[in-house]
């Protein structure tokens, strides 16, 4: 393996994820990102100068929709994808700022 | 303070667009429903829900693009940008960081020395978050998403303004030509337009610019003035101090008026922004931008060239009366029914805007109709009422949108010109006034004007005064 991700990229990376890994997950982690970034450096090896960069796997742009209200007023089924509620509302660990 | 500064502000004006519907979804814009009554699979971030793009959002941007001077990228496309937070359903908003739909315009805003361009880095499209209600009687926060995917255009000047006044001017000039164009109605205070404003100082004459901070919680002209003023004292502070300046976001105190600093450095800042795979990319035709531009409403210069040649209204009435959307809005409806500009204009300039600063108010505030007005012109025109109370009847229609009509039979406000009443009051009046005949009589003016005076006052000013000027000179005359 060519790419090595250190401890501390995994554990930003974490961070960043909100997600708590134990050392065995970490591990397993470092080893799927190294082998992950390897990959992309057998693409790099493609030469793609005057190739446009694709953001999107079909050739369709353009969807629109009109400025017309469809949706909304179905809170009581919104709200029951919520975990808790309260006073119509999604309730939520509070938040300071 | 031994050495002098200079302030650098740059902008990020972000403006919630006057669609009905939100920007991936078609659930209501509207302010003010109950909580989460306009939402939908898409904008709380269920699994599996596709948004599809408004086109009303993308023609508001390219014409706030076109009035600014924009140029406009023809292939623009979304991206996420990833962060965690409650408000934030997806854990992630869509925006644009790749290809901004607009990009490198400007606008010329008028300072101390003269008109200035102020640069317009990139306007990009993207959504709002949800707004969080801390609860008063439990530890919890609860989310309403009805705001969740409410258009937003954000607005990206260059750093190029060196002073409050500037930055000012700048906000005015861009929420003008919004306003014009009918793409918000920009009300700082409701949250429809916001600034964050970014700011750094350096000794004058320096090239290169200091290390910025970003203020945000900006709602009003005043409090981004306030916190510009606090926030070059503090940078000033720390450099005279030998202390350096944190790059950080700083969450601005208007009751305090200091601001302290927002996040933790723990709190990474890694928005991690990559292409939407949901979205397609748009293309933006010449036709469709000629398409725009043809649809471009008259803008403010365009309103003061017509406003001179079509009403004949000097230079400094058309500047006041175009300097807001509303005002001239309401000009133009007035005179439509009226047919008296110059009159109307007097109207809007003197005591409309006598009375909004002795309620600290904006043009914006202003809730006559402009069929109530129309009906005061027509009632001083008729000589119905005369200026004076008119003025009065004017202060009840500025108030409560009254018909004044009603106003003047309700106070019994009529102009007097029964000459027969009007002729009994000057000659008691005269007869009670000897010395000023006699002054009159030798050739003192004013002591008419006194008489006349006097009468209007017996009269409790409902007299018409140029009848009452007549009767006056020919009852000294006779004499």
């Amino acid at each position: 393996m060519a790419n090595i991700i250190s401890d501390e990229t995994i554990e930003y990376v974490g961070i960043l994820a909100k997600l708590e890994l134990s050392e065995e997950e970490k591990e397993t982690a470092k080893r799927d990102m190294g082998r992950m970034l390897d990959y992309i450096d057998q693409l790099n090896e493609l030469d793609t100068s005057g190739i446009e960069p694709m953001s999107h796997v079909f050739p369709v742009n353009n969807v629109f929709r009109e400025d017309v209200v469809t949706q909304g007023d179905d809170r009581e089924n919104m709200l029951r994808n919520a975990p808790e509620q309260k006073d119509g509302a999604f309730k939520v660990p509070k938040t300071v700022e | 303070m031994s050495k002098s500064y200079e302030t650098v502000i740059g902008l990020e004006v972000h403006v919630e667009l006057a669609t009905k519907t939100k920007i991936f979804c078609g659930c209501s814009t509207e302010f003010g429903g109950a909580p989460n009554t306009h939402t939908c699979p898409v904008c709380t971030g269920m699994p599996g829900s596709l948004p599809v793009l408004n086109k009303q959002v993308v023609e508001y941007a390219l014409a706030v693009g076109l009035a600014a001077n924009c140029q406009i990228n023809q292939y623009c496309k979304f991206d996420r940008k990833n962060y965690f937070y409650p408000d934030n359903p997806q854990n992630y908003q869509i925006s644009q960081l790749y290809l901004p739909i607009c990009h490198d315009g400007w606008v010329e805003i008028d300072t101390a020395s003269g008109k200035k361009r102020i640069g317009i880095h990139e306007i990009h499209m993207e959504e709002d978050a949800g707004k969080l209600i801390h609860d008063e009687w439990e530890d919890c926060s609860l989310v309403d998403y009805n705001r969740s995917g409410v258009p937003l255009i954000e607005i990206v000047s260059e750093p190029d303004m060196r002073s409050a006044d500037e930055a000012i001017a700048y906000l005015e000039k861009l929420r003008l030509i919004i306003q014009y164009l009918g793409a918000s109605d920009c009300k700082l205070q409701e949250g429809s337009m916001r600034a964050d404003v970014n700011l750094s100082v350096r000794e004058t004459g320096t090239a290169e610019f200091g290390t910025r901070t970003e203020m945000k919680n900006l709602n009003s002209f005043k409090a981004i003035a306030r916190a510009i003023e606090g926030e070059r004292n503090r940078q000033i502070e720390l450099l005279e101090d030998g202390r350096k300046v944190v790059q950080e976001t700083r969450r601005w105190d208007d009751n305090k008026e200091s601001s302290h600093a927002m996040r933790s450095k723990e709190d990474a800042q890694d928005y991690r922004y990559f292409p939407d795979p949901d979205l397609v990319p748009v293309m933006i035709s010449d036709e469709w931008i000629a398409q725009i531009k043809a649809r471009q409403p008259e803008l403010r210069t365009e309103k003061l060239a017509r406003y001179q040649e079509e009403y004949k209204l000097p230079l400094y009435d058309a500047e006041i009366l175009t300097a807001s959307k509303h005002l001239a809005d309401i000009f133009e409806e007035t005179v439509a029914l009226c047919k008296k500009p110059k009159e109307v204009s007097n109207w809007l300039m003197t005591e409309t805007m006598r009375l909004l600063k002795e309620r600290e108010q904006e043009a914006e505030d202003i809730s006559f109709s402009p069929v109530n007005l129309a009906k005061l012109v027509e009632l001083v025109e008729k000589n119905v009422i005369n200026r004076t109370v008119a003025r009065t009847v004017f202060e009840a229609v500025f108030a409560d949108d009254v018909d004044p009509m009603q106003v003047v039979e309700e106070k019994g406000l009529k102009v007097v010109n029964d000459e027969g009443a009007l002729q009994k009051t000057v000659e008691e009046i005269i007869a009670a006034n000897p010395q000023s005949v006699a002054d009159f009589k030798a050739g003192k003016q004013k002591a008419m004007g006194f008489i006349v005076g006097q009468v209007m006052r017996t009269m409790k000013g409902k007299a018409d005064p140029a009848m009452v000027n007549k009767l006056v000179r020919e009852a000294l005359e006779k004499k």
